[in-house]
């Protein structure tokens, strides 16, 4: 008995032996490695870049996706090398990282989201196409029928049945939230004094589900109901999803392709530290409930080894990177936005 | 989670309580204890107060931030029932009310169920049935409880939205207890599952108190003539203590139940007496809120929810341990 558990520990320190000398052959940097932390929606695309970075430079990532706002937290406590958010950080937010990390923080997008309307009616079908005002009136409990005559009145070719409304949302705090709240804000003064923007806000009206996957539940199982969730999450379970009118007045259909053109739409009036919301931009074929997301990285960095392999990374990522975005479900980024991006890439030093 | 200063303070005062427990100990008893034992005693004393302690930090540490919270709504905060994450504006009325009324109906639900299968199982049931049966009610425990929640969402609230609630609505819609469309998700979807939930802790403690119950009173019972029946009302009259210490333990679980909850009750902060209606607990409201909170007084907000939840179940467990307490000391007391 006694010598099999000998046998045991030996073949098991051995084991560890053998794994550790490997590793160190197989690539001599293993010991770099960047703590990230942040949102989950880029969660999937961040984790295959990280992997694919990793084999090629042997950089190693540890990225945890905690949620943006704990993304924000970790940043501002400095306990990570950056940061990842859907919602870009507050004057207030920034103005901690100064304070307590004494450099300023860059937002770098790094791919493209966008927010569906999704509905369940099966006499309906699909294409319903819906405008600002509706999507606000709903939400805001004021159109509760099926056959209003604001709804009625744009989709002339579908029978509309005399059924109520019934509104579903996110009960968790969500960047999704986050950017559907501002597009509603941007196009309903109503909604902006009444209710607002913001990761969780205070309803009017309707049922909450917790997650894409808890609203997506609620339409499915409820006749006569609207919601909305992240666009990857409606396309990879064929939901139902509405064609919004945007500020140039037509109906788009939320494609890859018509959210990176309300990137595109926005080029011109793109701020310099690229926190700007995405929501109803110019351009004809402009999906109007798009956003960024993005990585939140410190100007000044302490680590000059850190700071050179999360520089070449971005690079990387920003540029080869993008080609994984719509397998993945995700919208690239069109390339004039790449070129800013790549400028603010260029921006982060080292501490002095 | 908390600074380092304060676990040591607390880490000294745990030893200091230690060292003169130990020193009390070996005044009294050295002589006659081996040395093995005492180690081993001080050990086990040790894990004791790390529990202990770590209770004490909890409710420290949320007092603490809890408090920008606390003194900016002060009692408002309990009565308010605005919760907007927009303006900051904070009353968490909706949730307590959402805890309680949902688990006062999943009680209500589930008390003459369990009270009904322990006497059963105590009472009635052959030994090859009862043993099998407990064996599965207990099982139900061990069931997580997004299982349940699945279960609530693909099979319970189709068949509530379709068959129950349109029913309900029909015979007894005059009741303020059965208003408003028949959305499936609800107060009365969160109630069921809570009752499948507490269903096993309730059958099975009451089952133990009956079994409790010395033979002999039965054997009086059925000698003096009285039927099956008269005898359990004797067993059950005896146990009742009992079974409302069980009935409280089951209270607390269904005031902390979070996930199964969140999925089904629809997740809405009003307040509402229809069980139609959505709703929404404290556990859910954190459940779902905190990861995402950004601002300090949000956050703050949330801990304060956490604990007023934490003192609502210390209380209910606190009282179901009083009631089973004094009624096995009763019949301990009563075989002397």
């Amino acid at each position: 008995m006694k010598n099999r558990i000998m046998l045991f520990v030996i073949s098991i320190i051995g084991l560890m032996l053998i794994s550790c000398t490997s590793k160190e052959q197989k690539n001599p940097e293993a010991q770099l490695k960047l703590n990230g932390a942040g949102a989950t929606f880029p969660y999937v695309i961040y984790s295959k870049w990280f992997d694919v970075y990793h084999n090629q430079a042997g950089v190693e990532f540890n990225y945890q996706s905690i949620g943006s706002g704990g993304g924000v937290k970790q940043v501002i406590e400095g306990t990570v090398d950056f940061g990842a958010s859907d919602a870009p950080m507050s004057e207030e937010e920034m103005k901690a990282v100064m304070d307590k990390q004494e450099t300023e923080i860059l937002h770098i997008p790094t791919i493209m989201g966008a927010v569906v309307v999704t509905y369940n009616m099966k006499q309906v079908g699909k294409g319903l196409k819906l405008t600002p005002e509706i999507i606000s009136d709903i939400f805001l409990g004021k159109v509760t029928k099926w056959n209003d005559s604001k709804i009625t009145a744009v989709n002339s070719g579908k029978k509309l049945p005399n059924e109520p409304i019934i509104v579903t949302h996110r009960s968790d705090g969500s960047g999704t939230t986050n950017i559907f709240t501002d597009y509603l804000s941007k196009v309903s003064n109503e909604w902006k004094d009444k209710v607002g923007t913001g990761k969780s806000v205070n309803w009017p009206v309707g049922l909450g589900g917790k997650g894409n996957e808890g609203v997506a539940g609620l339409v499915k199982q409820t006749e006569g109901s609207i919601g909305y969730v992240e666009l990857a999450y409606a396309v990879q379970n064929k939901l139902d999803y509405a064609l919004l009118k945007n500020k140039a007045g037509n109906f788009i259909e939320p494609t890859f392709e018509s959210v990176s053109a309300a990137a595109e739409g926005a080029i011109n009036n793109m701020p310099a530290d690229l926190r700007v919301s995405l929501t109803n931009t110019d351009g004809k074929d402009s999906y109007p409930i798009s956003g960024f997301t993005w990585l939140l990285v410190y100007k000044n960095m302490k680590d000059r080894q850190k700071m050179d392999a999360l520089k070449t990374f971005l690079k990387w990522a920003l540029t080869d990177g993008e080609s994984y975005a719509k397998d993945l479900y995700y919208a690239p980024l069109p390339k004039e936005v790449v070129k800013l991006c790549q400028k603010k890439v260029d921006l982060i030093t080292l501490k002095k | 989670m908390f600074d380092i200063k304060n676990s040591e303070n607390i880490e000294n005062v745990k030893q200091q309580k230690n060292n003169f427990a130990a020193s009390f100990f070996s005044l009294k008893r050295i002589s006659d204890k081996n040395p093995g034992d005492l180690i081993f005693e001080n050990i086990t004393r040790f894990f004791a107060f790390v529990v202990l302690s770590l209770v004490f930090l909890m409710a420290y540490e949320m007092t603490k931030a809890s408090l920008p919270a606390i003194e900016k709504f002060g009692l408002k905060f309990v009565t308010g029932k605005e919760w907007d994450p927009v303006l900051d504006n904070y009353g968490a009325l909706p949730y307590i009310f959402g805890t309680l009324f949902s688990s006062l109906l999943a009680l209500l639900i589930s008390l003459p169920l369990s009270v009904g299968v322990a006497i059963f199982l105590s009472e009635i049931a052959p030994r090859w049935i009862e043993q099998p049966l407990s064996l599965l009610v207990e099982m139900l425990a061990a069931i997580p409880s997004i299982v349940y929640g699945l279960f609530g969402i693909f099979v319970m609230i189709p068949w509530l939205r379709n068959e129950v609630e349109p029913f309900l609505a029909e015979k007894f819609g005059f009741l303020p207890f059965f208003q408003g469309p028949p959305y499936g998700f609800g107060m009365l979807a969160a109630a069921l599952i809570l009752s499948i939930m507490i269903l096993p802790i309730i059958t099975s403690i009451s089952r133990d108190i009956m079994k409790a119950i010395p033979a002999s009173q039965r054997e009086a019972a059925f000698a003096l003539g009285a039927t099956k029946w008269e005898t359990i009302k004797i067993v059950l009259t005896g146990s009742k203590s009992g079974i409302l210490g069980a009935t409280l333990l089951g209270l607390g679980r269904a005031v902390g139940e979070t996930m199964a909850v969140t999925m089904v009750i629809g997740n809405r902060a009003d307040i509402s007496w229809s069980l139609f209606d959505p709703g929404h607990t404290m556990a859910s409201v954190l459940a779902n809120e905190f990861a995402e909170a950004s601002s300090e007084i949000y956050v703050s907000a949330l801990i304060e929810i956490a604990l007023l939840l934490f003192i609502i179940t210390i209380i209910l467990n606190s009282i179901a341990r009083l009631v089973v307490w004094s009624v096995t000391k009763k019949y301990k007391t009563a075989k002397v």
